[in-house]
């Protein structure tokens, strides 16, 4: 965390350097011979300390049992395509928003639907759930994110108090709350994520770095809390430093555009779904990727991921309609989930890791347990 | 006829729907005369078809050559239904494939599904004007009402879509009549993919464009190398470690946790979504008075997790307390505030915090090292959110390696694992199991609960305030620390202490 205070002055050198014109006896060439020796390089040093494989890791550890997992409520009320959803600290409420506007706000326990917003834009590809449990934060084709407060009275119309956080010049498609209510992190078809201020709606921090729409993006759940990871079409993974807004580590193995990234509990590894009908573990203190998780039979795009509470499964929902379980140690698939009549289009673990909600293009959400 | 839309953003050269070309290949295999699906001749109405398929063929030949179990090859073959590479003969609306003797039959290569180009409008309209040549009626309602719409916005080249239609039709005529049975058939079936009926989707669609084409390549120009440069040569320089070691650590990582895992063991006394009682999340509420023996457990696996739990932060509070050492967490969970707090509320909050913890005096002064201490004190002049980072990390590093580990070894943990109960696991009968999918339990707002939260911190910060502190504590405390500090910063000490 400290390298910033410690070499303020060299990072200054190297932008000096960036801004300057060609020096003498550099061509473009030069410079393009100069960055390719340098990223065989980085896969050197990566390959030097590359001294064992996950599964071989695995082998000292047990096989799993078998699952059963059934869908334990289906949600109905949507109009048109589930597109994201989250949920609450309250580990069974969930707020879901979908292609026509709608947000909704459920006690997925009871299957009540208490809140119901509806966005001025179509395709809210984006939901939060505040922290607190008094907010949701939602956006869409409108460019923009913004957070609802929630009311006890149920006939108050919600979009009066909305407030209008983030800007960015092409679609949102994600967002989350930091650790409290006042700041929300968005990612943006633009290219770039942000870092906003709820209450002022000033942008306190812009992360720019990827080539191409990014498309999802996961807080660290470490102690320290202070970097991301973001997953786009340019098939590049990067991890940021929330306060420098630097890019820190950059993963690009996918063979397509990444839909989803999410850390691993511990914030030492991420794993992601990807275009390529793969997902993948990376090791962020390895600086590599460590597994990749496909099957022969598996030919459609993974939309979304996430663990279970230890790590050791991995939910993704697939293009093809199904929800593939992974080992996430040994690499091998522990269940296949039938259900939905659409893409499943977003799979969130709740916060005590007893379910796991599917919001899919069919219109409904299923909670898995 | 086909108008390439400028707007696809390079959709055509992107493996997007590379999972088209991996379906192809399996349709090619099916239709292997010696080893592909066997078909037979059907007689439909009049007419003979030749190469009709059934249903469970097809999910059997998947399931022995894709090697896998029937479920998942009745999914397989409902994607290649849903995208037109295998029709329905009957029901030929709705785009599964039924594991029985329905019948299906594979789509002649010309309708497959490219992603090269949209299926037009204007080929959509001369197909619902022939077929309304060869007979009036025989659209559906929703067919009528996109032949109207369409009618409507193409109004300019009507003659042109009527002409061509009229002259499929001649064509269609001058054929046999079991291949113009069979070319109907697939040519309505491309029209149920791309066309869906109402209550149905169609699969090539693929939600929205993205915004920027990763094709288009980017100027590379000396900035884009420079930028290549700058980074990679400060990723060979970041520090990794051994993947024996890190991917052990995840390893660990689930061993550790795995018992607490629902979904490996179950949890106690029973998931409330398997059994519809809450009590799991009653017993587990963040304020509970005896927590469980698992939570108290998961509090000594790591001292984030001691943290995280606001059930483990009270209780590490009361360990604090007794240690007269809680000024250590109020400076962290400050520090914390102010970092995720609004923009507005910084410099008050830096303000507050310096007073609290970090001047000389300070009530609740917290013990850092001189030079951290000097750049904290220098940072606040002008607050940002991060100004505290150097001196949180500190404090944390603290408790982590000492405070936390002598909090497992006191009485108030050792205490707390007595009292926390192991609640037994429920044996619902299925009755009692009905019963309580009719009486699933409402539970308070959020909101509510978090107004709660806020009144009670408000009351806990009135009643811990500044004034509590005993002056005789304070010198007593200036007088053990100051061996720590500096000169300069002993000075400041020396006068506040001798002027009391």
């Amino acid at each position: 965390i400290a390298y910033l205070l410690t070499h303020p002055s060299s990072i200054c050198a190297f932008l000096k350097m960036a801004c300057q014109g060609l020096a003498k006896g550099e061509t473009t060439n030069t410079l393009k011979a100069e960055s390719e020796s340098l990223k065989a390089k980085l896969e050197e040093e990566r390959a030097k300390l590359h001294d064992v494989e996950l599964h071989q890791v695995a082998e000292k550890i047990d096989a799993l049992g078998q699952f059963v997992m059934k869908t334990r409520r289906t949600l109905k009320g949507h109009g048109n395509k589930v597109l994201c959803m989250d949920w609450c600290r309250d580990k069974r409420r969930i707020v879901s928003s979908s292609q026509d506007g709608k947000v909704i706000v459920w006690d997925a326990y009871t299957t009540n639907k208490e809140h119901a917003v509806t966005m001025p834009c179509t395709w809210v590809m984006a939901c939060a759930y505040a922290p607190s449990g008094c907010a949701v934060a939602c956006g869409g084709l409108d460019n923009k994110c913004s957070v609802y407060p929630l009311s006890l009275d149920k006939n108050e119309n919600l979009a009066a108090k909305k407030k209008s956080v983030a800007m960015h010049t092409n679609y949102l498609s994600s967002c989350s709350f930091t650790n409290s209510d006042m700041q929300i992190l968005t990612s943006s078809g633009d290219g770039t994520c942000a870092l906003w201020d709820v209450e002022s709606g000033q942008l306190l921090q812009s992360f720019h770095g990827h080539s191409a729409d990014v498309l999802s993006l996961d807080l660290a759940p470490s102690e320290t809390g202070n970097t991301f990871v973001s997953g786009g079409c340019d098939k590049k993974a990067n991890v940021w430093d929330m306060r420098s807004g630097q890019n820190v580590q950059s993963f690009e193995t996918h063979e397509s555009d990444i839909n989803n990234v999410k850390y691993y509990p511990s914030g030492d590894a991420f794993a992601t779904g990807s275009d390529d009908a793969t997902c993948r573990l990376y090791d962020l203190r390895a600086d590599r990727e460590v597994a990749i998780y496909s099957k022969d039979s598996i030919i459609f795009g993974a939309s979304s991921v996430d663990f279970s509470l230890s790590g050791r499964l991995l939910f993704a929902g697939y293009n093809d309609y199904t929800i593939n379980v992974w080992d996430v140690l040994k690499g091998t698939r522990v269940a296949i989930l039938f259900g939905h009549e659409n893409r499943v289009s977003t799979v969130r673990v709740s916060p005590d890791g007893t379910a796991f909600c599917s919001g899919s293009w069919d219109n409904t959400l299923r909670i898995w347990a | 006829m086909t108008i390439r839309s400028d707007r696809d953003h390079g959709q055509r050269y992107r493996p997007r729907m590379s999972c088209l070309k991996k379906l192809e290949a399996t349709v090619v295999q099916m239709q292997d005369p010696s080893t592909g699906v066997k078909g037979t001749d059907q007689k439909l109405n009049v007419t003979i078809i030749p190469h009709v398929i059934t249903g469970q063929d097809i999910v059997a030949w998947i399931t022995k050559n894709m090697n896998i179990d029937s479920d998942e090859a009745q999914a397989f073959g409902t994607m290649l239904v849903a995208f037109g590479y295998i029709y329905p003969l009957q029901d030929h609306k709705k785009l599964v494939l039924r594991p029985d003797g329905s019948l299906y039959r594979f789509q002649t290569p010309y309708f497959w599904p490219v992603q090269k180009w949209k299926a037009e409008d204007t080929d959509y309209a001369i197909y619902l004007a022939k077929r309304n040549i060869r007979k009036k009626g025989v659209l559906d309602a929703y067919e009528q009402e996109e032949y109207n719409k369409l009618h409507k916005w193409m109004n300019h080249k009507w003659d042109f879509i009527v002409m061509q239609a009229k002259e499929q039709y001649h064509a269609g005529k001058a054929r046999q009549k079991a291949d113009r049975v069979v070319f109907d058939c697939q040519e309505r079936a491309y029209w149920i993919v791309h066309r869906p009926p109402p209550q149905t989707h169609s699969a090539m669609d693929y939600g929205l464009d993205r915004h920027i084409d990763p094709n288009a390549e980017e100027k590379k120009t000396y900035d884009y190398y420079r930028r290549i440069i700058i980074y990679t040569q400060q990723a060979v320089m970041r520090s990794r470690v051994k993947s024996s070691v890190s991917l052990g650590a995840l390893a660990k990582y689930i061993t550790t946790f795995k018992n607490h895992d629902p979904f490996l063991v179950p949890c106690l006394p029973s998931n409330p979504w398997q059994t519809d009682d809450d009590s799991y999340w009653e017993l587990n509420t963040p304020d509970v008075e005896i927590p469980t023996k698992m939570r108290v457990e998961r509090w000594s696996f790591s001292f984030y997790e001691l943290l995280n739990d606001p059930r483990g932060r009270a209780d590490f509070k009361i360990f604090l307390k007794k240690e007269f050492s809680g000024e250590n967490l109020a400076f962290w969970e400050a520090a914390e505030e102010l970092k995720w707090g609004t923009a507005a509320s910084m410099s008050e909050k830096a303000e507050h915090i310096f007073k609290t913890f970090l001047a000389p005096g300070a009530p609740r002064w917290i013990n850092i090292d001189g030079r951290t201490m000097g750049l904290t004190v220098k940072g606040l002049e002008h607050p940002h959110r991060y100004v505290l980072d150097a001196a949180q990390t500190h404090i944390f590093m603290l408790m982590k390696k000492d405070t936390f580990y002598r909090y497992l070894k006191s009485p108030v943990y050792k205490e707390m694992q007595k009292k926390a109960i192991s609640p037994a696991p429920h044996n619902f009968s299925e009755a009692q199991l009905q019963q309580n999918m009719r009486n699933r339990r409402p539970s308070i707002d959020p909101i509510i609960t978090w107004q709660k939260e806020q009144e009670e911190k408000a009351k806990a910060e009135a009643a811990s305030g500044p004034k509590v502190r005993d002056r005789c504590m304070l010198k007593m405390l200036y007088l053990t620390s100051y061996v720590h500090m500096t000169a300069e910063q002993l000075v400041p000490i020396i006068c506040i202490a001798t002027s009391k």
